[in-house]
Protein backbone atom coordinates (compact mmCIF):
# COMPACT_ATOMS: atom_id res chain seq x y z
CA UNK A 1 0.00 0.00 0.00
CA UNK A 2 1.51 3.54 -0.78
CA UNK A 3 2.55 5.59 1.93
CA UNK A 4 0.82 8.85 2.51
CA UNK A 5 2.80 11.79 4.02
CA UNK A 6 0.47 15.07 4.88
CA UNK A 7 0.84 18.27 6.15
CA UNK A 8 -0.82 18.88 9.50
CA UNK A 9 -2.80 21.58 7.09
CA UNK A 10 -3.43 18.91 4.51
CA UNK A 11 -4.48 15.98 6.98
CA UNK A 12 -6.91 17.69 9.01
CA UNK A 13 -8.49 19.21 5.61
CA UNK A 14 -8.92 15.88 4.22
CA UNK A 15 -10.75 14.98 7.94
CA UNK A 16 -12.95 17.97 7.63
CA UNK A 17 -14.17 17.01 3.97
CA UNK A 18 -14.64 13.70 4.86
CA UNK A 19 -16.38 13.94 8.43
CA UNK A 20 -18.45 16.79 7.01
CA UNK A 21 -19.90 15.18 4.15
CA UNK A 22 -21.31 11.90 6.97
CA UNK A 23 -22.02 14.68 9.11
CA UNK A 24 -24.38 16.52 6.82
CA UNK A 25 -26.34 12.77 5.18
CA UNK A 26 -26.65 11.67 8.19
CA UNK A 27 -28.34 14.78 10.38
CA UNK A 28 -30.97 16.35 8.79
CA UNK A 29 -34.06 15.64 6.64
CA UNK A 30 -33.98 17.10 2.80
CA UNK A 31 -31.22 17.37 0.45
CA UNK A 32 -30.89 21.27 0.35
CA UNK A 33 -30.29 21.05 4.74
CA UNK A 34 -27.73 18.01 4.43
CA UNK A 35 -25.58 20.43 1.84
CA UNK A 36 -26.08 23.54 4.15
CA UNK A 37 -25.40 22.04 6.99
CA UNK A 38 -22.43 20.10 5.37
CA UNK A 39 -20.92 22.79 4.48
CA UNK A 40 -21.77 24.62 7.73
CA UNK A 41 -19.74 22.11 8.92
CA UNK A 42 -16.77 22.34 7.32
CA UNK A 43 -16.95 26.36 7.60
CA UNK A 44 -16.78 25.28 11.31
CA UNK A 45 -13.49 22.56 10.75
CA UNK A 46 -11.71 25.16 8.75
CA UNK A 47 -12.24 28.59 10.78
CA UNK A 48 -11.29 26.14 14.12
CA UNK A 49 -8.30 25.06 12.06
CA UNK A 50 -7.03 28.48 11.30
CA UNK A 51 -8.19 29.74 14.42
CA UNK A 52 -6.25 27.01 16.45
CA UNK A 53 -3.25 27.72 14.29
CA UNK A 54 -3.00 31.22 14.73
CA UNK A 55 -3.25 30.22 18.98
CA UNK A 56 -0.42 28.15 18.43
CA UNK A 57 1.70 29.96 16.05
CA UNK A 58 1.10 33.40 19.06
CA UNK A 59 1.51 30.62 21.42
CA UNK A 60 5.11 29.72 20.34
CA UNK A 61 5.95 33.29 20.43
CA UNK B 1 -43.26 26.61 32.93
CA UNK B 2 -41.46 22.90 32.81
CA UNK B 3 -40.98 21.87 29.17
CA UNK B 4 -43.75 18.85 29.03
CA UNK B 5 -42.05 15.59 28.25
CA UNK B 6 -42.19 13.72 24.89
CA UNK B 7 -43.83 10.27 24.64
CA UNK B 8 -41.21 7.58 24.17
CA UNK B 9 -41.69 6.23 20.77
CA UNK B 10 -42.16 2.21 21.14
CA UNK B 11 -38.96 0.19 19.73
CA UNK B 12 -39.24 -1.04 16.26
CA UNK B 13 -39.52 -5.07 15.58
CA UNK B 14 -36.16 -6.27 15.50
CA UNK B 15 -36.72 -7.51 12.05
CA UNK B 16 -37.70 -4.49 10.95
CA UNK B 17 -34.04 -2.38 11.31
CA UNK B 18 -31.36 -5.41 11.93
CA UNK B 19 -30.38 -6.30 8.36
CA UNK B 20 -30.32 -2.41 7.73
CA UNK B 21 -27.62 -1.89 10.79
CA UNK B 22 -25.85 -5.22 10.34
CA UNK B 23 -24.89 -4.71 6.62
CA UNK B 24 -24.35 -0.78 7.34
CA UNK B 25 -21.98 -1.94 9.89
CA UNK B 26 -20.26 -4.42 7.65
CA UNK B 27 -20.34 -2.27 4.94
CA UNK B 28 -20.27 1.23 5.00
CA UNK B 29 -23.54 2.85 3.36
CA UNK B 30 -24.63 -0.54 3.36
CA UNK B 31 -27.86 -0.06 5.32
CA UNK B 32 -28.47 2.95 3.14
CA UNK B 33 -28.24 0.68 0.26
CA UNK B 34 -30.91 -1.88 1.48
CA UNK B 35 -33.09 0.83 2.31
CA UNK B 36 -32.93 2.39 -1.49
CA UNK B 37 -31.31 5.13 -0.44
CA UNK B 38 -28.28 4.92 -3.01
CA UNK B 39 -27.12 8.69 -3.32
CA UNK B 40 -26.63 8.99 0.72
CA UNK B 41 -25.37 5.22 0.41
CA UNK B 42 -22.65 6.23 -1.77
CA UNK B 43 -21.38 9.05 -0.31
CA UNK B 44 -21.47 7.63 3.30
CA UNK B 45 -19.57 4.69 1.47
CA UNK B 46 -16.96 6.82 -0.25
CA UNK B 47 -16.74 8.96 2.77
CA UNK B 48 -15.81 6.32 5.18
CA UNK B 49 -13.66 4.02 2.98
CA UNK B 50 -11.73 7.25 1.69
CA UNK B 51 -11.07 8.02 4.88
CA UNK B 52 -10.33 4.31 6.24
CA UNK B 53 -7.48 3.97 3.36
CA UNK B 54 -5.93 7.36 4.19
CA UNK B 55 -5.59 6.57 7.57
CA UNK B 56 -4.01 3.26 6.61
CA UNK B 57 -1.79 5.00 4.05
CA UNK B 58 -0.48 7.41 7.01
CA UNK B 59 0.45 3.83 8.77
CA UNK B 60 -2.02 4.98 11.67
CA UNK B 61 -1.98 2.40 14.43
CA UNK B 62 -4.79 0.04 15.38
CA UNK B 63 -5.96 0.30 19.14
CA UNK B 64 -6.32 -3.30 20.83
CA UNK B 65 -8.24 -3.47 24.42
CA UNK B 66 -5.97 -3.16 27.56
CA UNK B 67 -5.87 -3.56 30.95
CA UNK B 68 -4.06 -1.04 33.50
CA UNK B 69 -5.25 2.54 34.79
CA UNK B 70 -8.35 4.20 33.86
CA UNK B 71 -7.11 6.39 31.40
CA UNK B 72 -5.69 3.25 28.97
CA UNK B 73 -8.28 1.26 29.71
CA UNK B 74 -10.71 4.12 28.22
CA UNK B 75 -8.43 4.73 25.21
CA UNK B 76 -7.41 1.33 24.36
CA UNK B 77 -10.95 0.18 24.36
CA UNK B 78 -12.50 3.19 23.11
CA UNK B 79 -10.64 3.15 20.60
CA UNK B 80 -10.43 -0.59 19.50
CA UNK B 81 -14.43 -0.08 19.21
CA UNK B 82 -14.09 2.83 17.00
CA UNK B 83 -11.61 0.67 14.63
CA UNK B 84 -14.25 -2.15 14.79
CA UNK B 85 -16.63 -0.27 14.02
CA UNK B 86 -15.40 -0.04 10.59
CA UNK B 87 -17.11 -3.42 9.72
CA UNK B 88 -15.59 -5.46 6.45
CA UNK B 89 -12.71 -2.74 6.16
CA UNK B 90 -11.23 -3.33 9.47
CA UNK B 91 -11.76 -7.02 9.25
CA UNK B 92 -9.89 -7.52 5.89
CA UNK B 93 -7.00 -5.17 7.40
CA UNK B 94 -6.51 -7.72 10.24
CA UNK B 95 -6.56 -10.42 8.07
CA UNK B 96 -4.14 -9.66 5.86
CA UNK B 97 -1.70 -8.80 8.41
CA UNK B 98 -2.10 -5.43 8.56
CA UNK B 99 0.72 -4.70 12.40
CA UNK B 100 1.54 -0.94 11.91
CA UNK B 101 3.37 -0.23 15.54
CA UNK B 102 2.51 2.90 17.59
CA UNK B 103 5.38 5.16 16.55
CA UNK B 104 5.98 8.79 17.19
CA UNK B 105 5.00 11.68 14.49
CA UNK B 106 2.61 13.46 13.50
CA UNK B 107 1.84 11.40 10.31
CA UNK B 108 1.19 8.03 11.89
CA UNK B 109 -0.85 10.07 14.64
CA UNK B 110 -3.29 11.41 12.20
CA UNK B 111 -3.13 7.96 10.50
CA UNK B 112 -4.54 6.42 14.11
CA UNK B 113 -7.36 9.40 14.33
CA UNK B 114 -8.64 8.80 10.62
CA UNK B 115 -8.68 4.91 11.26
CA UNK B 116 -10.78 5.71 14.31
CA UNK B 117 -12.91 8.41 13.13
CA UNK B 118 -13.69 6.32 10.30
CA UNK B 119 -15.41 3.54 12.64
CA UNK B 120 -17.54 6.25 14.72
CA UNK B 121 -18.68 8.12 11.38
CA UNK B 122 -20.38 4.44 10.62
CA UNK B 123 -21.81 4.20 13.62
CA UNK B 124 -23.48 7.37 12.90
CA UNK B 125 -24.61 5.91 9.56
CA UNK B 126 -25.49 2.82 11.01
CA UNK B 127 -27.85 5.17 13.71
CA UNK B 128 -29.28 6.86 10.65
CA UNK B 129 -30.30 3.39 8.56
CA UNK B 130 -31.93 2.55 11.91
CA UNK B 131 -34.00 5.65 12.24
CA UNK B 132 -34.88 4.76 8.64
CA UNK B 133 -35.61 1.42 8.30
CA UNK B 134 -38.03 2.32 11.92
CA UNK B 135 -39.81 5.25 10.27
CA UNK B 136 -38.87 7.67 12.32
CA UNK B 137 -36.91 9.68 9.38
CA UNK B 138 -37.21 9.58 5.45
Amino acid sequence: MPKMALSHFEASLLFALFTSVVMGVVTKRDDRERIRYGLYVFGCFVAALVGLGWVMHFGHG
Amino acid sequence: MAKQKQPKEPMPPLGVWAGPVALGWLVPGGGHFLLKRNGRAVLLLVSITLMYLCGLMMRGAMFQPQSGDLLTILINTGGFIGNLASGLLYLVTVWLGYNQADVAGMVHDYGTKFLVTAGLLNILAMVDAFEIAAGRKS
